[in-house]
């Protein structure tokens, strides 16, 4: 596929490898914060190749890890209403929450729907006047203008049935929190290629100054990643800290303003609580007073069931960057992706599907 | 889940406005994508899809540069990668 191929290259992978190698004079520790980076890394062995060179660890962008579990809970009560179908991107299914997954409750009868956008929501909606079908809107900046869309035009249409559990999380947030705790090990970041096409990178401008890491915004296909690698390694070794956007096909520096507007619009900024991190200052976004129509949790009142952990996860330390997946007691062994006791198991971007997926079972 | 499909822009269904939509080619297989935030794309032009959503064009300049940094090393057996050409834009 054009844009996609090209940037698989093999020997133009070969080639960036061998300059990543030829400028590091040590090894460097280096965060990429998206999920979908972590896998890409992994099913492309590059994480291997670099070992001893870059050593990456994998950041917490990979929304459905860090959703909170009480939402996860409230989707559960929620689908099992005769009156609902919930709809919700395909990798949330699995992932346990205090009284099983998705799964298990569409297992037991309960509606659930898998749908690829927001906007499909809509038009289960429409072809089920008789249904409340609730949306579970998760993700990062990335996924916001189309789910702000969906809401937008659900006003358009006066479409009293549609409604949205609303548990969007912001990247930035995240990385602040990550790098005030005392013992964090990162040196740079990868930057999440799709938030910056959103939201640009101009606010990184502080951080990068605040904290002294270089922060480059890096794509998801093997040059893109090796590409920012190199640009990460090349301002360490000359001990610099800048901002740098190495996904200038996509991204430009203010983002897409049409969709920053869009979201502006349906969403506001507020406090969030993170699986594993607890309750991140401004790390989510949430609607607007004008929208709050379509809040399932305004709309629907369940009665509130206590939230229990599951214990033994240790997807807190695996997304710090402080225990890689397959040094976990549980990797492999109790924690699989047919019966994970955690989300980075399941999902897609998680970095603990990464490892089990592409067979990298032992910490080298 | 941040996932970004490039495709292709072959037909305007609607292009005005907050409910803009146009049908995109994903490797021979066309869909309905909103085009609410990339208004300004023109027919042949490549956008990045997300969640049916399209959240940026993408620049056929910028594309070429890795590759022409790459080309400038080339390896020991005088191999230089191929370049994504510019897509024939047409309104």
């Amino acid at each position: 596929m054009k844009y996609l191929d090209e940037y698989r290259d093999p020997r133009a992978a070969q080639l960036l490898l061998d300059e990543i190698r030829r400028v590091s004079t040590r090894s460097w520790t280096l965060m990429e914060v998206c999920g979908g980076q972590t896998h890409g890394l992994l099913r492309h062995g590059i994480a291997a190749e670099l070992e001893g060179t870059v050593e990456l660890i994998h950041g917490p962008g990979c929304p459905v890890c860090v959703t909170d579990q009480e939402a996860i809970d409230f989707a559960c009560q929620l689908a099992r209403r005769d009156d609902v179908i919930l709809a919700s991107f395909g990798d949330m299914l699995r992932v346990p929450g205090s009284r099983g997954s998705l799964l298990d409750a569409r297992t037991a009868g309960a509606r659930i729907q898998i749908v690829y956008s927001p906007l499909d929501a809509m038009a289960l909606a429409r072809k089920h006047p008789d249904k409340q079908v609730v949306f579970f809107a998760v993700g990062f900046e990335t996924t916001a203008p189309a789910t702000a869309l969906a809401v937008k035009q659900a006003g358009r249409d006066q479409l009293d049935n549609f409604s949205m559990i609303v548990s969007h999380v912001r990247v930035q947030p995240a990385m602040e929190a990550l790098v005030q705790a005392p013992d964090h090990r990162v040196q740079a970041f990868l930057a999440a290629g799709h938030v910056c096409t959103v939201m640009g990178y101009e606010s990184y401008e502080s951080f990068v100054e605040q904290y002294r890491l270089p922060v480059v915004v890096a794509g998801f296909e093997p040059l893109d990643l090796l590409e920012g690698i190199l640009a990460c390694v090349k301002q360490l070794e000359k001990n610099e800290a800048r901002l740098e956007n190495r996904y200038a096909r996509t991204v430009q520096a203010a983002g897409n303003r049409a969709a920053q507007d869009l979201v502006r619009e349906i969403y506001q900024v507020c406090d969030r609580a993170w699986r594993g991190f607890g309750v991140v200052p401004k790390g989510g976004l949430e609607l607007r007073p004008e929208w709050r129509r379509f809040d399932a949790r305004a709309r629907f009142s369940e009665p509130a069931l206590p939230v229990i952990e599951v214990d033994e996860c240790r997807s807190f330390e695996v997304m710090t960057g402080h225990l890689k997946p397959p040094d976990c007691p549980y990797f492999g062994k109790s924690c699989t992706p047919e019966s994970p006791l955690g989300a980075p198991m399941v999902s897609s971007e998680g970095a603990c599907a990464a490892y089990f997926r592409y067979g990298m079972t032992t910490s080298r | 889940m941040c996932l970004g499909i490039p495709g292709k822009v072959v037909r305007w269904l609607e292009r005005e406005g907050a409910f803009a939509q146009a049908e995109v080619e994903f490797d021979g297989v066309r869909r309905v994508v909103h085009m609410a935030c990339v208004t300004e794309a023109a027919l042949g032009d490549y956008v990045v899809v997300h969640a049916g959503i399209a959240i940026s064009r993408i620049d056929p300049l910028e594309a070429k540069r890795i590759f022409e940094t790459i080309a400038e090393w080339g390896d020991d057996e005088g191999w230089r990668p191929e370049q994504p050409e510019a897509p024939e834009a047409s309104q």
